[in-house]
């Protein structure tokens, strides 16, 4: 089998789980926990393989494929991986797993619609990272919402009707304009004998006037905007997060929010690089508003998965806050912050989980002293805790600090010529740093510390399953904490790639 | 030999892990091997490394490069250790003070449930110490720096059950994460200006060659922000003496000796930037100076014995700073140093005073101990003299030079920065001998119960107490601005100032007299004559300590509630952003309502809007024509 196959045996591997499942009797809950598991695991396994095998020197796709599929309309089946989307992919193979495992115990109804839902959503989500087709990244887009919205629907808690419909209904929102966007896009590039093509490649060769870059930009950045989510487009995530089950806010808090971002990063920005520039001051103030916002809404909540939903609306802020500043320092350290995020705020979901299952509410005043009762327990919430916080060795200071850095210093160049936004607002995102050890130390030690209170208690600390989980991810937290240098070795190019994308003005008649 | 850099390191961090994993499996002597053994081996290879410095006549540093973090684009960030005159001495005080205060902290926790646990956040804390005394760069540095925040997070909190003592805990790195993100801007200001993060490199760009494009004094104020928080100055000392709910013995390491001195560090560290940063300087030393004053005043009317100590601590850390701000930045090492001595003898002579005490704090409630815990009443005296400036002991020596240099630095130095110095330092020898009256003088004011269990400390605390007061007694005779000269060179005196040196320090030690005569007239003979002075508000305001921690509360605090519920939450995302929502749900289902309306069923109805719809038709196409 060569190499580019291996990329369409993960993309596929959930949905050859899913077939498999069908053949299963829904009442062999455990072979059906098993099969899913098998496999997320071999997802897993050769997603590593690959992301080993993955050349940081060469630049553009690798493993790639290309097929012709709706040759009328110009669409591809073409996938690959690139400093783009290698580490998201990743990740997503790297929850797969976890999401599973992590719901063993807390899923018990309509089992094997559940796991079914969960390997159509990896399917999607991993498809979306690798497609390089804009019309095959739509599909899988839109392919995305409709297990979450099961997910929720039918294993959520009680307002679960409610928040489906708001999630629905921003994304469908967002989506319906990125059609539009989409097909108009293609048009205005079709040749003059009516080839459409949808490729990435081709797309990045756009000339478009600005009125049209930023309409375009403009539909584009709605859609991705509601699920990074930006302020004001977040309300949504609260209320999602706090009625999906365990699994799914893992999915969401771990993968999803990051397709927004990662369609920024990919497409909204490259394609429209005037239409960029212009608006940047408005994605800087909002990136910047998302980081202070976020955090101290996450201050005042009551509810242990608002204050998580909260936080990450502020930390993918700085995600959004590296990818516009463009500088070099600031877009790696935006990639290392998404999978960090994905990394700590699944991992806490998946904790939050785990006591939800034990004492049965996410009322944060109903707890207290956990530490004493649950001492392996409390260990691993406090490393989250800290990496979510971004304490230096864990992932989330890599991350906070590079897209820290990063917007300084390019503000600090805008300074020199006579603009000073930019630093002003790097300025005001590093009170986000501040804020955020208020609203988890705020967490944690309403947690942890204090005085003995364990709703239903008394109970167990971690078993071995959950041990393993959280192993796993804090490793991950720790190995991008400690040794960035070869993840972002595999991101680099791309990363320059993207700069010279956006910085480069495409207006018609410039030269090429 | 370099590499033995990474080795001081890491050897700590071994014990962290050893500790943290198997400490509890392993039982407590294996605790002790493990938690007390490596710092001594950090110690032991400390000291080979600082021998092996000197041998080659300390002009080189020690250079070591453990690993490259991260490339991005032409920018590395390396993890390399470094070791020159300047962090050979820190090196020492950490790993050795470091080492004694493991030492005596397994008579102190000997009791504890969580013996494991403290020696794993203890050996925690050494490791990211001497990161930040051994990195190379202001990255490696900053990590130190927040690591060793951490772990006096984690050991104020030590005992969490108390939610009190936990708040302290969150409270301390709340405020150090203010002063941090000063740090951050300061460093980012240094690598927007020159690329790099090293400090010899951008000591070096600042010293000589064109000015960089980020001013001195930008990246002076910006990087003494985060000293504020980590050395507790004005205005972010409140957590220091709050974060007195950790053990005792943690005090006296991190929140005396070690941790809070690394603001004092770090200006040191970056003297090549703050010799040319004047205003910056300029800031420093009045930040200290007031600092100083101000916490002494406090610490007067205190009665916990931690408490004194603490204000005690940020008071003499605001000395420190004097020194810094004046460019004599080897005389604040130099006080680094012996305050290292005298103050972590001073905390563990509190805590062997506490364990005698079954756990009393309050000066009030004690009395008299002089006889009945003789060692730690000795060395509590001899510290206590150090402290104060009592010749020849070692606080005198480097307090003196610190008055000296405030005020006949040629950067900075005046009379009136010497004034408010020397009222510090007689605030400070006042406060320290009431303390010492207080606690070991006069009738016994304890409990019944208390007194009859009061007995000496065993010999794993006596014997640290000894040690730490011998060196508080002798350590002033070690020349070390002189020795750290070639590295961080003194101001410049003028001239014609030449001539008050003598009479200055003929005042030093007046100074340090009166205070222990005003002790002793005020709270000698069971305090009558203190008990006689009225000053009802005075007394209130001081011990209130001035407010600031409700005006904090207050001002800060309460609004940045107020703001994110109220506003944010309620106005924000309740009113404006669900409510657009919800109402455009509810008009486009009230809409939908209408709409239905229209669907009766009736077929008479349906042939009305047929003939409706085809004459309004009918009159459009006629108006067209």
């Amino acid at each position: 089998m060569s190499d580019a196959a291996w990329l369409n045996v993960v993309l596929f591997l959930p949905v050859l789980g899913t077939a498999l499942l069908l053949f299963v009797p829904a009442t062999r809950e455990s072979a059906i926990r098993t099969l899913t598991l098998v496999a997320m695991a071999a997802q897993l396994v050769v997603t590593g393989f690959l992301y080993a095998a993955f050349d940081p020197a060469t630049p553009g796709l690798q493993f790639a494929t290309r097929l012709p599929w709706i040759p009328a309309w110009g669409v591809t089946y073409t996938i690959g991986l690139d400093g783009y989307n290698v580490l998201l992919v990743l990740l997503t193979a790297f929850l797969g797993p976890l999401v599973v495992a992590g719901a063993f115990t807390a899923v018990r109804r309509d089992v094997k619609l559940f796991y079914c839902m969960v390997l159509l959503i990896q399917f999607a989500m991993m498809g979306a990272f690798v497609a390089q087709d804009l019309f095959l990244f739509y599909l899988f887009w839109e392919a995305m919402m409709i297990p979450m919205f099961v997910i929720i629907g039918i294993w959520g808690g009680e307002r679960r009707i409610y928040a489906t419909f708001k999630f629905v209904l921003y994304t469908a929102f967002g989506s319906i304009l990125m059609l539009a966007a989409m097909i108009w896009l293609a048009w205005s590039l079709a040749t003059p004998e009516g080839a459409l093509s949808f490729a990435f490649t081709d797309l990045y060769q756009s000339r478009l006037p600005l009125s049209t870059q930023v309409l375009l930009l403009s539909a584009f950045g709605l859609s991705f905007a509601i699920k990074v989510p930006i302020v004001p487009l977040h309300t949504w995530l609260p209320d999602a997060h706090v009625e999906a089950p365990t699994a799914g806010s893992v999915i969401l808090a771990g993968v999803l929010l990051k397709m927004g971002t990662y369609g920024f990063m990919k497409l909204g920005f490259p394609l429209f690089p005037d239409a960029t520039m212009v608006l940047s001051p408005l994605l800087i103030a909002l990136a910047v508003v998302s980081i202070v916002y976020g955090a101290c809404l996450a201050l005042v909540q009551d509810d242990i998965k608002k204050i998580i939903a909260y936080s990450s609306i502020s930390h993918l802020g700085y995600v959004m806050l590296g990818l516009v500043c463009l500088d070099l320092v600031g877009v790696q350290g935006a990639v290392v912050q998404m999978v960090s995020h994905g990394l700590t705020a699944a991992g806490l979901f998946l904790m939050v989980g785990m006591i939800y299952e034990r004492c049965h509410t996410r009322e944060l005043a109903a707890y207290g002293g956990l530490a004493k009762v649950l001492p392996v327990y409390s260990l691993f919430f406090m490393l989250l805790t800290l990496a979510s916080i971004g304490l230096p060795t864990t992932s989330g200071f890599t991350g906070e600090f590079m897209v820290l850095l990063g917007a300084g210093t390019a503000g600090w160049q805008q300074y020199s010529q006579g603009s000073s936004f930019l630093l002003a607002s790097s300025a005001v995102a590093v009170t986000g740093v501040v804020l955020g050890a208020m609203y988890m130390l705020r967490f944690a030690q309403g947690f942890l510390f204090g005085g003995e209170r364990v709703p239903h208690g008394p109970v167990l600390d971690l078993d071995l399953r959950e041990k393993a989980i959280l192993v796993a991810i804090v490793a991950a937290v720790f190995w991008l904490g400690l040794f960035p240098a070869e993840p972002l070795a595999k991101t680099e190019l791309a990363a320059q790639e993207y700069r010279q994308l956006v910085t480069t003005s495409r207006l018609p008649g410039n030269a090429p | 030999m370099a590499h033995l850099l990474t080795w001081i390191v890491v050897l700590p961090l071994v014990g962290f892990v050893l500790n943290g994993l198997l400490g509890n499996r392993f039982g407590k002597s294996f605790v002790t091997v493990v938690g007390c053994g490596l710092p001594l081996a950090a110690f032991a290879a400390a000291m080979a490394c600082v021998l092996d410095l000197i041998a080659g006549g300390a002009r080189e540093p020690l250079v070591h490069v453990a690993y490259t973090w991260a490339v991005v684009g032409d920018r590395t960030f390396e993890v390399a250790f470094w070791l020159d005159r300047l962090a050979a001495v820190m090196v020492l005080i950490v790993t050795g003070v470091g080492s004694l205060i493991h030492i005596y902290s397994t008579g102190y926790m000997h009791e504890d449930r969580s013996y494991a646990r403290y020696f794993a956040y203890l050996n925690l804390f050494l490791f990211f110490m001497l990161l930040l005394v051994l990195g190379r760069s202001l990255l490696v540095l900053f990590v130190g720096w927040e690591g060793v925040g951490l772990a006096s997070y984690l050991l104020i909190g030590f005992w969490f059950e108390d939610a009190e003592k936990a708040r302290a805990g969150k409270k301390a790195f709340v405020t150090n994460r203010i002063g941090d993100a000063g740090f951050l801007l300061g460093m980012f200001a240094v690598f927007w200006a020159l690329g790099t993060l090293d400090m010899d490199k951008v000591n070096a760009a600042y010293m000589a060659g064109p000015p960089p494009a980020v001013a001195a004094s930008v990246v002076g104020v910006l990087l003494f922000i985060g000293a504020t928080g980590k050395s507790a100055q004005i205005p972010l000392y409140v957590w220091l003496p709050d974060a007195m709910a950790g053990p005792t013995p943690v005090s006296a390491l991190i929140h005396a000796a070690t941790m809070v001195t690394a603001g004092v560090y770090l200006v040191a560290r970056m003297s090549g930037v703050y010799m040319h940063a004047e205003f910056a300087s300029s800031v420093v030393a009045v930040i200290g100076v007031a600092t100083a004053f101000f916490a002494a005043t406090i610490a007067v009317v205190q009665n916990d014995i931690k408490k004194v100590l603490a204000y005690s601590t940020v008071s003499q850390l605001g000395l420190m700073f004097v020194a810094a701000g004046v460019g004599a930045y080897g005389v604040a090492i130099f006080h680094v140093y012996t305050h290292a001595f005298f103050k972590a003898c001073l905390f563990l002579g509190a805590g062997s005073v506490i364990h005698a005490l079954s756990g009393e704090q309050d000066i009030r409630r004690m009395g008299g101990l002089a006889k009945r815990i003789p060692v730690t009443f000795v060395t509590f005296a001899v510290a206590t003299a150090a402290i104060a400036g009592i010749p020849p002991l070692a606080g005198f020596f480097s307090k003196d030079e610190i008055l000296w240099y405030a005020f006949a630095s040629g950067k900075g130095g005046s009379p009136l920065l010497w004034a408010v110095a020397a009222a510090t330092a007689l605030l400070t020898a006042f406060y320290m001998f009431r303390l010492l009256w207080l606690t070991f003088f006069g009738r016994s004011r304890m409990s019944h119960e208390v007194e009859h269990h009061v007995h000496e400390s065993p010999l794993s605390m006596t014997a640290v107490l000894t040690i730490l007061a011998a060196l508080s007694a002798i350590g002033g005779f070690l020349a070390l601005p002189h020795w750290l000269e070639m590295q961080l060179p003194l101001p410049p005196v003028p001239d014609a100032l030449h001539h008050f040196e003598w009479p200055l320090l003929v005042v030093s030690v007046v100074i340090a007299a009166s205070g222990l005569l005003g002790a002793w007239y005020f709270f000698g003979n069971d305090a009558a004559r203190a008990q006689r002075v009225h000053a009802k508000g005075l007394h209130r305001l001081l011990s209130a300590k001035y407010y600031v921690d409700e005006c904090y509360e207050r001002w800060l605090g309460r609004p940045l509630v107020w703001v994110s519920d109220r506003l944010f939450l309620n106005v924000g995302d309740r009113m404006l952003l669900d409510g657009t929502l919800n109402g455009l749900a509810r008009l486009a289902q009230r809409g939908a309502g209408v709409l239905s309306r229209i669907q009766t069923g009736s077929l008479h109805r349906y042939v009305l809007f047929v003939l409706a719809g085809s004459a309004v038709l009918l009159l459009w196409s006629i108006g067209r024509v």
